[in-house]
Parts: structure tokens; sequence; C-alpha cells
């Protein structure tokens, strides 16, 4: 049975039907043991290779291409997680995927969601939306929150930030509405780019209106990864942007918060 | 300051007050005999709350404080940090008149010598250290020293040089056993200070005649003898402490009858062990939960409120904060940042299944904010998970700001040293008042693998220092080989390693006897010979390369190799991955069992350390380089932890490995020190205070050991450096223990800048 403890994350015990073990592989970035900011809690980081998006300010541009990654199956990636499963458990945590884009990869991703609810961990999916088709039903069932990436809220903007359509993430988004499922939305905030405040407005009120978003997280664009771009020889477009102010960055959280919304 | 005038003053103790010291105290054995850990098991009061109830510092503690700020000032400016020194007088408790910072605001007195930071001579671990010290910071040393020194009176350094072996000097020399304490005070001995002001003196020196009058044997061996001469060397002592308090204007023959009275107490037996013992590590135990039990009575009382509660606290830290002692250059290269180790012990739980945490335990922690943040006293959290989370959040939010904590785990400590245990420097646990250490500093595990590899020669000198076993051949190193010849090489070092540590502890016993410490103890005492191993990830890391990538050797005109070339990768300690992290526990293994096998002095049982204190920069530099790929002079990481840079997955995975140490074969402890910035921890304050509260008892639970907690960023370290005006107060957590950033050498400053921060991608 399910338990809340004090910081609402809700407790599986571990499930006692042995599963077939994974043997589903694919191909990973790297790993994080022990974020803290993506996700509640003390997490285990899984960072899938391979994205379709190609976003302006992305910080981990050498995960674009999925066999830049290193092949792994998705048994030792869960016997890697289970190994510290004890701080995951005490910090209130869990796992998360993230990336690249983790649903370039469903089956290898399912097969580790899944892997971990045996293990009786909290799970977390890290997306841009882009490719919600390819969760299923069973995958999501195995999710127990996602972090949402909404990028822009206008279709122009959206394609021009990422080279892809915004309209996948909306009914993606609307998807997990109708299902219940808790979802954290993260919204990068760039000068020039992602600042408009009809957009952002707009899209303050459709997170409202999805009713199971529990938490906004304002995220001020950074260049920290602007030599990894300069390591892969790309040309990165935001050399001369600057972070926004701190005084931006809670007018933005404000315009959330006028929706009910909470954003810390 | 007419401010002043205004606070209520403790009220002094009457007849009445005196004469019932005890009144109100649940009844126990304690009243029989000397216990303190059954009087606090009677009488504490476990406290479940969280931090509301605390009070700020009153007006006279912030006077105080910045009187001492201003002397601070001027010791960091004067030549080698060494403000003033008598140069005239042989410390002793009764050497020096009473000392004062400002009468009118002090609460808590009591100085080393007659004037704040004047640093006193103390001899008798070696005159020449004394010399030398007086003479790098400018100050004449008195014709007397030389009159006594050598020709009176011998010194412990003198004795362990009249009996060390050929094989103990060429250790020494080469620097693959370094640290030694042969010419200065061993420390690591912690005196139940508690027992001065729960008993006072005159019962504890009945108790010391008892003791005494208990050795009348039909037959005085070796053994009785000498245990009869301490023991009248420690009533003596006692009886010196008696005459220092009462220079104070106290009575301390008997017991404290008051929440001033006690703190006044605990330190008088404090101070007096630190006018006469420069040991390495003078720890001061376990004494909040303790006087908290005399602060609960008074506030039941109407004695004293909670302001009142807190500035008695508050005074007593000012004056641990100035604990100073006369060391030379060298040693100050050695351990770093003039540390006296004040380790104090927080938490914990009883046997008894309660937690040992009280408001006393803020109280102590809370002088972190109410005087800023401080090296010394050294505050160490004894975590159980089942602590209370008040305290939990308490203590990691006091860590986050001020990284002046560290955390050991009490699981892993109270099945073996009880409840009633305190840590002495860094991570020692002992047993208050029944159990000492003899302190081993450290043998150099990379040089011996070198030595292995070279067949006992030096890889720097080309010297032959080990014996002369068959050296490694072949260009490229093959795992079986090398271990063949180290596992015969670890043996030799533990035997000569043992063997100087019994001539230092017997010429120090011999020399320079802890007379107060020792009987602020019981008559027979449990005594371990305390090891330690220094740069254990260099050689996990080492093993792990010659077994899993390939290690080519370059060997010089002399034959010796001297360098290594690493070709492919190898799974590095650090990242929990068993390939490597099973070598390492395998050496702390495995060189336990080889000191097992040694006799040590005076029936003592050999444990060891991963710890190096701030000494991995010195062991570096006298190390060529290794078959990991470390460059010859680099500093090894610190104590336990993984070399800087190479555990790659995080802060979890990093330490899962170290928790992977064993503590069974490790008992005198093993310290990690973790560096994370603060936006790693979590978005916002209290994510982060939670988040760190999961960490620690993730690790802990993990069967982790010791932890230094720092949140900074890296860049306030390098602007620190280049400003440390700024940053007077600025402390981090280096190895068990705390340093003022800016009192370290810029090499070790450089050391600690280069160490792995836990950053998000």
């Amino acid at each position: 049975m399910d338990s809340l403890d004090p910081w609402g994350v809700a407790w599986a015990a571990p499930r006692t039907a042995a599963p077939a073990t994974p043997k589903v592989s694919g191909w990973i970035h790297s790993v994080e043991t022990g974020a803290t900011v993506d996700g509640p809690g003390v997490r285990h980081v899984v960072f899938f290779a391979g994205c379709p998006l190609r976003c302006l300010y992305c910080h981990n541009p050498d995960t674009w291409h999925m066999h830049d990654g290193k092949p792994t199956t998705a048994a030792d990636v869960l016997a890697d997680i289970a190994s510290t499963a004890g701080f995951l458990r005490h910090g209130h945590g869990g796992v998360t995927l993230s990336g690249g884009e983790p649903l370039v990869q469903p089956e290898f991703a399912a097969a580790i969601l899944h892997g971990c609810k045996d293990l009786g961990l909290h799970t977390a999916l890290d997306t841009s939306g882009f490719l919600g088709a390819h969760a299923d039903d069973a995958l999501l069932a195995d999710t127990d929150l996602v972090l949402l990436d909404i990028k822009a809220f206008k279709e122009s903007t959206y394609r021009a930030l990422t080279g892809g359509d915004l309209r996948p993430t909306l009914e993606f988004a609307e998807r997990l509405s109708l299902m219940g499922k808790a979802v954290w939305l993260r919204y990068v905030l760039v000068p020039g780019l992602t600042d408009r405040f009809d957009e952002i407005e707009g899209l303050a009120e459709f997170t409202a209106g999805l009713e199971v978003v529990e938490r906004v997280d304002v995220l001020p664009f950074h260049r920290l990864g602007e030599h990894k771009w300069r390591a892969l020889r790309l040309p990165y477009r935001l050399a001369h942007t600057e972070p926004p102010d701190e005084a931006l960055v809670e007018r933005v959280k404000g315009v959330f918060r006028a929706q009910g919304l909470s954003a810390p | 300051m007419d401010t002043l005038l205004t606070e209520p003053l403790v009220p002094a103790t009457d007849e009445s007050t005196a004469a019932a010291p005890w009144r109100g105290f649940a009844a126990g054995s304690w009243q029989r005999e000397v216990d303190v850990r059954d009087f606090i098991l009677r009488n504490v009061t476990p406290y479940h709350g969280d931090a509301s109830f605390l009070a700020g510092p009153t007006a006279r503690t912030r006077a105080l404080w910045s009187k001492v700020a201003e002397l601070l000032k001027a010791e960091r400016a004067s030549k080698g940090g060494v403000l003033d020194v008598d140069t005239e007088t042989f410390s002793s408790i009764t050497a020096h008149a009473p000392g004062y910072i400002d009468p009118a605001l002090e609460l808590i007195v009591g100085l080393q010598t007659d004037k704040p930071l004047k640093r006193a001579m103390m001899p008798f671990g070696g005159w020449r250290m004394v010399k030398a010290g007086l003479e790098a910071y400018g100050f004449t040393p008195s014709p007397k020293l030389e009159e006594v020194f050598p020709s009176l009176r011998k010194t412990h350094n003198d004795g362990v040089f009249d009996a060390y072996s050929e094989e103990s000097l060429r250790c020494r020399k080469s620097g693959v056993i370094t640290g030694l304490p042969d010419a200065y005070g061993r420390g690591r001995i912690i005196g139940d200070y508690r027992r001065l002001a729960l008993y006072g003196a005159a019962r504890l020196t009945a108790d010391k005649r008892a003791q005494f009058a208990s050795l009348e044997l039909d037959r005085l061996d070796e053994e009785t003898l000498r245990l009869r001469e301490e023991i009248t060397e420690q009533i003596r002592a006692l009886e010196e402490l008696v005459t220092m308090a009462a220079s104070y204007g106290f009575d301390v023959t008997r017991p404290a009858a008051t929440a001033h009275e006690a703190v006044q107490w605990t330190y008088l037996a404090y101070l007096a062990a630190v006018k006469e013992a420069n040991g390495a590590a003078m720890s001061l135990g376990r004494v909040s939960s303790f006087l908290d039990i005399y602060v609960e009575r008074d506030l039941m009382d109407g004695r004293i409120d909670e302001s009142m509660a807190q500035e008695l606290i508050d005074q007593f830290v000012i004056k641990l904060r100035m604990v100073r002692f006369l060391r030379t250059p060298e040693y100050d290269q050695l351990f770093s940042g003039d540390p006296t180790w004040v380790t104090e012990c927080l938490g914990g739980m009883a046997e008894d299944g309660r937690t040992l945490v009280t408001r006393g335990s803020f109280r102590m922690l809370n002088s972190l904010r109410d005087l800023g943040p401080a090296p010394e006293p050294n505050l160490t959290v004894l975590w159980s998970e089942r602590l209370p989370e008040g305290f939990k959040r308490f203590c990691t939010e006091t860590s986050i700001r001020t990284c002046s904590v560290q955390y050991e785990s009490d699981e892993l400590m109270r099945p073996l040293w009880g409840d009633d245990y305190a840590i002495a420097c860094c991570v020692s646990a002992m047993r208050i008042g029944k159990q000492m250490q003899f302190f081993g500093a450290r043998a150099n595990l990379a040089k011996t693998l070198l030595y292995a590899i070279n067949g006992g020669r030096d890889e720097v000198t080309g010297e032959q220092i080990g014996p002369a076993l068959a050296p490694v051949t072949g260009d490229v190193l093959t795992y079986d080989a090398v271990m063949e010849s180290f596992v015969p090489m670890m043996e030799w070092l533990a035997k000569a390693y043992m063997n100087a540590l019994n001539t230092i502890h017997f010429m120090h016993d011999k020399y320079m006897y802890e007379r107060l410490e020792m009987a602020l103890h019981d008559r027979d005492v449990l005594r371990t010979m305390a090891c330690g191993i220094a740069g254990l990830s260099v050689v996990a890391d080492s093993l792990s390369a010659i077994r899993h990538a390939t290690v080519r050797v370059v060997r010089d005109e002399r034959g010796l190799a001297t360098d290594f070339v690493v070709e492919g990768e190898y799974p590095a300690f650090g990242n929990n991955d068993d390939r490597v992290d099973a070598i390492a526990v395998w050496l702390v293994e495995r060189f336990m069992a080889a000191l097992r096998k040694q006799k040590a002095y005076r029936n003592a049982i050999p444990t060891q350390s991963v710890l190096t204190i701030t000494s991995n920069v010195v062991y570096g530099k006298k190390t060529g380089n290794t078959p990991d790929g470390r460059k010859a002079g680099q500093p090894f990481a610190p104590g336990a932890n993984p070399m800087h840079g190479r555990d790659m997955k995080g802060a979890v995975a990093s330490m899962a490995s170290v928790a992977k140490l064993p503590y069974a074969h490790a008992q005198d402890g093993i310290s990690y020190t973790f560096t994370i910035v603060p936006s790693a921890l979590g978005p916002t304050e209290p994510e982060r205070v939670g988040n760190l509260v999961g960490l620690l008892d993730g690790y802990f639970a993990q069967g982790g050991h010791h932890i230094n907690v720092n949140v900074f960023d890296r860049e306030t370290l390098v602007h620190a450096m280049d400003h440390p005006e700024l940053y007077p107060q600025l402390t981090i957590r280096v190895s068990g223990y705390a340093v003022n950033f800016i009192k370290l050498t810029r090499e070790q400053q450089l050391d600690v800048i280069s160490r792995t921060f836990h950053e998000k991608h």
C-alpha cells in the first residue's frame, strides 16, 4: 500500500512478483548520482543519448546523437541504481530519466522505469514532450512524475528555439492531465527569446488548466554549456545573451503564481 | 559600557546552593562511584523539538567577541600568525598568573597564560621544537632553556632518538612513515573534564588515593610501579588544578552547584590540560548534554533564562576558540591552520533507545550563529537515522551556512564504544575516561607500493629503505607480480611502523606523561595503538590501472621505476564500481591484518585510521610518480577520499565507494571530505536542508563512518585566496577538522580548490 511521507512522495513497497530480467539495451550518455534539481529529493539521474530537438540554449549538446552514447543494458542500469537505492529512499528521492530525450528510446526507458518500480523507487521522466506519443500507457504507469519542459508557448517561437513543433508537447500535456499524472513544468527563461509576457501568460493559463501541475520551475538561462558547443565545433548563437536578472525571474514566477500555481 | 549594566548578571552561588550541589538530581550509582555516564542517563532531558527556542547572543557576548576579533586580527597580522609568546616561563598548570580578556565582560574565565593569545613554552616534548618555534616567529629563547635542556632535563624527543632503531630513522627520513609524534605532544587523550564539575577535586583526589592504595600488592612489578608513580603524578596534577582555579577565585574542591559553575569547572579542568600538554589534538569530549542537565535545573529554578544559558555556552566557546600552542613552521606544513582539535561531540543515541540530543546540543551549534563560523571547537555530530528530525535539520542548516560541522556514525560506533564515547581529534572514538590511544600518525601506502616495485629502494633518493626484495621486472606491470611484492612490503612496513610507535610511546609515557588528563580517567584504561594509512585512493587506483589498463614502466639509469605510462582506461575509486572499490577494501583489511600481528607497547590494541588531516599535501610531495597516472609531488586525496576529479558519477556514487571501507578494520576512523556547491544541493533553502539530511542518512545507512560537509562555490575560495582580509572567518572542513581557509598555506589552498566539487551537469 502506498504511504505518503512528509515530503509528499508516494512510496510503494517493492513488488513481490519477480519480473523478467530486462534484457533491453540502449544508449546512455552519463549518470549523475545524488542530483537534487531533477525532481524531489536525492536522485539518480540517467542521461539518455539522442534528442530530436536542437534547442539554442541546450546545455548538453553532446547528448544529441544516440550513438555518441555508451551502449548499456537496462539490467546494468538497474543494478547500479539498486546499489545506492538506500540513498534515494533516505533522501526522499528516486530515479529521473533525462537526456537527451529519454523518449527517443521508449522501450529502454520503459524497462528502466519498470525495474525502478520493482525496487519501490519513485520515478520521474524529464522530457520535452515532443515524442510524447512514444510513451505508451504502460511506460506512464511506471512513471510517478513527469518533468515537462514546455520551451515556448507560441508555435513560431517554439520552432525558432527548438527546430520542432509545439503541438505534440501540448497534446502530451493534455494526455497527462486526463490520466491525472503528476507534472512539474519547467520553463527556461531566455532574455530576448522566451521572455514575452503575453506568451508566458498564455502558458500559465494552459498549465493551470491541466490541473495536474504541482510545481513550476522557472529556470534562468545560463551559458554553462557553451564550452560543450565549442568542443563540438558548433556555432553557439546565445554567446552574447545574458542570464536574466533576478527581478525578471521573479516577475515570470509571479505570472504562474497568479494562476494559483506553485513556483518556488 | 553602559548598555551592559542593564543586563542581569548570573546570580552568584550562595552558601546553601554550594552545600547542595546535587539537589534535584536523580540518584544512582554515580553518587557512590565516579560514573558520569550513569549521571547523564538518569538526568538528561532529551529534546525532540526544533531550533525556535534559541536565544541570540547577549550584548555582553557581542562586546567580548568583538574584542577577541580584534585580537585575532592582530594575531593574523603577526609574523607566522603568532601574537605573543612567554619566552621565560615553562608552562605548567600553575606557572602563569590569571589572565583575562576583559573581566567586566567575561562570564567564563581562564587563559593558558597571563594574556589572551599569548603562547607558552611547553618544552618536555622536545626543547629543540620550542627553540625553533620561537626563532621562526621572531622571539629570542630564554637562556634558561639551554641551561635546563638537555643537560638537566631530558625530553621525550631526546628519549626517542636515544632508542630509535636504524630502520625507524630510515623510514622517517624517506617519508614512508611521516608525522610521527616524536618531537611533539601526541595528544588524542580526552580527560573526562566533566568529572571536575560533577564531583569536585576533593572527591576525585580521594578516589585516586584509593586507586593508589589498591596497588599495594605483594609483588611490585614494573607495570605496577609505573602505574603507582603515574597515579601519584595524577594526584599532584589535581592539586595544581585546585591551586590554579583558586587563583581565578573558584573553589573546585567541591562539585559545581550551578550551570554557571558547571561550565566554569569543566572549562578549568580542560584549561589545566592545555596549560600542561600541547598534544596534537586536545579534544574536549562530549560536554554539551552533560552541561544541559545543570542548565535545565537552573532554568526550572528560575536562576537563569534561555538568553543566559546561551551566554554561558557562547562564552565557553569563545575561550575554546583561543587555545594556542607554540609550534614550528614544519608542524604547520603538516597540520595547517594552527589547529588544536578541541573536538566536542553532539547528539548520538543512548543504549536505551533515547536520543542524547538536548537543548544544550542546539546551543553549542548555535554558537556558530552567534559568533560566526570558526574551526574550533571542532563540532562533531554523532549521527543516527533516529536523531530527532528538528535536530537533523538544524545541523544541516548550520552546515550549509558555516561549513563548520562534521558528522560521524553513531550507529557504527555505539556497538563498539557504548553511549558515552567521544571523538579525539577527527575520527578517533574512545570511551570517555576509560580509554586512550597512542597516536601513530600514518604510513605512506603509495610509497610502499613503489618500494614493492623497486625492491625496497626509495624512488626519489634511490636509497635502500625497505628490505631488498626482488624488484618487479618487465616493461608492463602485471597485477600478480606487483601483488607478490606488495604484500610482503606491507608486512615489513607494519613491523617497522609498530617498532617506531612503540619507541615513541614508551618515551612519551616516561618523559611527557599527561598527568592531568589521566587524572580524569579510571585507574585501568583500554589503550589502542592508532596506526594510519595515507594514499589509499592512489594505491587502489594504481592497482586498478595495473589490472584493468596497461601500465608501462619507465626506469631511470639507476634501474628505478620512476614513471609510469597508463594506456587505456581503468575504473577509479569513487564511482561505486566494485572492480576497484573491492581493491580499496582489501587494502584496508590487509594492512590491518599486518598490524594485528605486531606486539604493541603497553598491551595496546592495534587499530588504524584512513585519515590524513592536511598532510596529504606533504605526503604527495615526498612521493614519486605512481602507476595511477598521478605525477610526482602531486598531493594525495585527503583521508579516504577518491582522487581529485576522478569521481565522475556524482555525490552518491562517491559516498557509496567510501562507505564500503570497513570500519571493523579501521576502528580509528575513516575520514571523507565532501564538497558540494549550494545549487547542487537543491533549488531552495528548505530543500537543501532536507536533501543534505537525506544524503547523510543514506551515507550512514550504507555504512559510512565520517563525513565533512562543505557547501560553497569554488569562486568563493578563489576570491578568498586573493582577498583574505574579506574572509576572516571563512571556515572549511578539510579532513576530520575545520580550518580557517585564509590560514592555509597557498599550496594547501590550491589543493582544496582542485578537489572534486559536486556540481550539477
